[in-house]
């Protein structure tokens, strides 16, 4: 088990290293076996409509890819590194103004090459979801 | 016969309405995207900030980044050629259209440099529109990105059915 959590120590300083990521004010929640929760604070540089306060698609977009990501790096796998191939995302409601965005990846199937991530963005109210995409990611197996 | 307009008044105008329509979205401001325009061809550029990068060890922009630089792109494409005919009639520019759904492909590493998108729109409808954006960096024949979104069209001012 040592090596798991050693693994996790890995990808957890490798996500909090991402400048990116910093900017927006993202935290890891948890981490571990294919999976990843990441949150990110309400903030409103982050705002795409002035009128109404909502978060724009793309800050969203970047915090479900950051948690995809951070999903295919603590795969039992244990990838080198990865990168996104392809993310689709479906934005199904207004995030509500003034509260964080949670995201939940999975990933839940490997090739030797390739990592396929499902990801959930919720705002407090986890009963119907801000946005949901599935994603196809590289994955660098370690040499 | 009508004199033509004073080309500085056409500039003033189009520069104006663009810069309304830009300036009114902060998450824009906070990317640092800029809109370069030739006539009504835009072109959405990315400067290159410490702050993008998604993988400090190669290094490359976040995958992130390039999405919400696609998606913006998108919808000021969009915004800007169905509110072309209002603006250059002198209107202010209105609401912008919501994203539907965006699907990334990432075709190559993104470059710790400037980025630029140019995006078309495939089918623009009264409520509906599907919209193609490419982006590259150092070569336009060499995309690293391209998407293609939908999007809901804001309701037209004075439409009867609003």
């Amino acid at each position: 088990m040592q090596a798991m959590s050693d693994l996790i120590t890995l990808a957890r300083r490798f996500i909090e290293a991402i400048p990116h990521s910093r900017a927006l004010g993202m935290v890891l929640q948890t981490l571990g076996d294919g999976r990843a929760v990441i949150s990110m604070p309400y903030d409103l540089r982050f705002v795409g409509d002035p009128a109404t306060g909502v978060l724009h698609g793309g800050a969203v977009s970047a915090l479900m890819d950051t948690a995809s990501g951070a999903a295919v790096m603590c795969h039992p796998a244990a990838p080198a590194s990865t990168a996104t191939l392809d993310l689709r995302i479906d934005y199904m409601r207004p995030a509500t103004p003034g509260q964080s965005i949670v995201a939940r990846a999975e990933c839940h199937h490997v090739t030797r090459s390739v990592a396929f991530v499902r990801v959930t963005a919720y705002d407090d109210d986890q009963s119907r979801p801000v946005a949901m995409g599935t994603g196809a990611f590289t994955l660098d197996r370690p040499i | 016969m009508k004199r033509p307009e004073p080309v500085q008044q056409v500039k003033n105008r189009r520069d104006g309405a663009l810069r309304q329509l830009v300036e009114g979205v902060p998450y824009i401001g906070f990317l640092g995207i800029q809109f370069d325009r030739r006539g009504d061809e835009l072109t959405a550029v990315l400067p290159y900030q410490d702050g993008l990068i998604g993988n400090p060890v190669l290094p490359a922009l976040h995958g992130g980044v390039t999405a919400a630089f696609l998606e913006v792109a998108a919808i000021i494409e969009l915004a800007w050629s169905v509110q072309w005919p209002a603006m250059e009639a002198g209107t202010a520019p209105g609401p912008l259209p919501k994203t539907i759904d965006l699907t990334v492909d990432f075709l190559r590493t993104g470059l710790p440099r400037d980025a630029y998108a140019r995006a078309r729109v495939v089918r623009s409808g009264r409520r509906y529109a599907s919209v193609h954006v490419e982006a590259w960096q150092d070569n336009r024949s060499r995309l690293y990105a391209q998407a293609t979104g939908h999007f809901l069209m804001p309701p037209l001012t004075g439409d009867p059915a609003e």
